[in-house]
């Protein structure tokens, strides 16, 4: 594409006079980084990273024109340099990212096995509630980090390979998410801490995935209906007959393959239950909906798959003030336009659901949690499809997204219809680590938990709190959530 | 009524086809085409539908005189 003359540049935000440019403030900061670009520059500017440009664009024309952009132009595939030694360097893929992503698409996501994963997700998390006592403590991340180690993995690889994990693979994962410094821009293999644990935690999970194929081969081959993704890969061998897929390749495979729906997922269902619980009145009409939902005695797997309006606004706007990825990047592979602004070659291009899913002019009391927004008649995600964007949008958009929205409908179903929670801590000490790529929430982030007196199988007509839906509104405590 | 498709959103998801099967249809190439872009009236509910809940929001439907 040729780039007209009269271009304006991007202007470049203040600070950052070091060598390393705006790095570390985006390693502490980052929001408040992408946010005085927008103020300072507008829908396009520019901050550095390192010896490189990184050109952010906000709002619905410039994000419009970064979700549009083909493969060509701005390239997804080398943006994240941060993922490389997560995925494992030199593990051969058969297919490209796009390729896997679509085969990820058409096996595990499709509309068709959504009934099934929504009774196995179902089934994980009264596994997990099981070991509970009437009453006590969790830590929100830890929790839910476990709990989807186990959901992912059941519906993403097999229930026969999830019956082989315990929590060791949900903490080494953690490690690897842990691991995704920003200083990776400038040396993915910087001697620091958190790579180290994260080179060490890749090495324990290819241990723990070899011991799980040893014990498979030399035990008696599985029934058909209870054979895995692992089962199948394990069955594929080279011309001498040695097996086609090392265990260093197949964790690479899985760990990729859980990646995208893991931290995102545990990250937003935590924020959707820290938020519905400095909301009572939001959590109490959401409460309505699923003992209206479940009166009939109705199975989580079934009901998951129905709309929710209220339990799924209430996790939109978790999404939406808390979008578990901050910055989405690509690389301008030629000249282009932007908006009225040159985008040069060889630069980064950033979008960023944090700062966009909060612009005042889209999302009128942008900085509250108000559920309302996406009832009929405002469905302000639809009607702002270019800054609505905690799933992405357009080519590249989160394909799990509607796996993603199930799975939390069917967590909320079993959490809320038989347990009570309250905030072990002050509302406002939950917040985002912003210290990683990744980011989760900051530990502690305890909740407690109490055994509903009533609880589903044992409802009692009693159970009729008198919640006015519809009466949701704008927090009267104006309570601004942390980000 | 006119249907369009923005085949730099659709993903192929595939849930326009179940709504109103006949006015699309899967590709071979992963995207939906839309076989019947302009359907009768008596399709309406069936292709609201499909623009409701295409994940991706990428169908549309133009009104015509």
């Amino acid at each position: 594409m040729t780039v007209a003359v009269d271009l304006k540049e991007p202007r470049r935000v203040s600070g950052g006079e070091g060598e390393t440019g705006h790095l570390e403030e985006l390693r502490h900061d980052p929001i408040a980084l992408m946010q005085r670009v927008r103020s300072e520059c507008g829908d396009v500017g520019v901050f550095r990273l390192a010896d490189r440009d990184v050109v952010l664009a906000t709002g619905a024309t410039a994000n419009e024109f970064f979700f549009r952009a083909p493969e060509e132009l701005l390239d997804q595939a080398e943006a994240y340099p941060f993922m490389t030694p997560v995925f494992g360097e030199g593990v051969i893929f058969d297919a490209s990212p796009e390729r896997r992503r679509e085969m990820l698409h058409n096996q595990a996501l499709r509309d068709k096995f959504m009934r099934g994963h929504a009774a196995t997700i179902a089934d994980e998390v009264e596994r997990m509630v099981a070991g509970w006592d009437d009453e006590g403590d969790i830590d929100l991340l830890d929790w839910l980090a476990e709990l989807t180690i186990y959901t992912s993995s059941a519906c993403l690889v097999g229930k026969r390979f999830r019956q082989e994990l315990d929590k060791r693979f949900a903490e080494l994962y953690h490690d690897l998410e842990r691991g995704t410094d920003a200083i990776a821009f400038v040396d993915p293999y910087a001697p620091i801490e958190s790579f180290r644990r994260r080179d060490a935690a890749r090495v324990g999970l290819v241990q723990l995935v070899q011991a799980i194929m040893e014990k498979r081969a030399a035990g008696p081959p599985p029934a058909d209906d209870d054979r895995d993704l692992l089962d199948v890969l394990m069955s594929i061998t080279k011309e001498d007959g040695s097996p086609r897929f090392p265990a260093d390749q197949v964790t690479g495979m899985f760990i990729s393959m859980m990646f995208a729906g893991h931290h995102t997922t545990s990250g937003t269902a935590a924020w959707t239950l820290v938020e519905l619980l400095r909301h009572p009145d939001e959590m109490e009409i959401v409460g309505h909906e699923l003992r209206e939902l479940y009166a009939g005695g109705a199975e989580v797997s079934y009901q998951a798959l129905r709309e929710m309006p209220r339990l799924e606004g209430a996790i939109k706007e978790a999404l939406r003030l808390h979008p578990p990825l901050i910055l989405l990047l690509r690389v301008a592979q030629e000249d282009v336009e932007c908006d009225g602004y040159a985008i040069r070659a060889g630069q980064m291009v950033g979008a960023s659901p944090a700062i966009s899913n909060r612009i005042p002019e889209d999302f009128p009391d942008a900085d509250s949690f108000v559920p309302a927004r996406y009832l009929e008649g405002r469905e302000e995600d639809r009607a702002n499809p270019w800054t609505w964007i905690p799933f992405g949008a357009g080519r590249h958009r989160c394909v799990g997204a509607t796996f993603a929205m199930m799975q939390l409908k069917a967590i909320f179903s079993v959490l809320l219809l038989d347990w009570e929670f309250e905030l072990a801590q002050p509302p406002e000490s939950y917040r985002n680590d912003h210290s990683k790529m990744v980011v989760q929430m900051e530990q502690p982030c305890v909740v407690h938990y109490r055994r509903k007196p009533e609880g589903r199988l044992g409802g009692t007509a009693t159970d009729a709190t008198d919640a006015t839906a519809g009466a949701s509104g704008p927090d009267a405590a104006g309570e601004r959530p942390a980000s | 009524m006119r249907v369009t498709v923005d085949l730099d959103l659709c993903q192929g998801h595939g849930v326009c086809e179940t709504e109103a099967p006949g006015v699309f249809e899967l590709g071979k190439n992963r995207q939906v085409t839309v076989m019947d872009p302009t359907p009768d009236e008596d399709r309406r509910a069936e292709v609201e539908a499909a623009v409701r809940y295409c994940p991706t929001a990428a169908l549309r439907i133009l009104e015509e005189d």
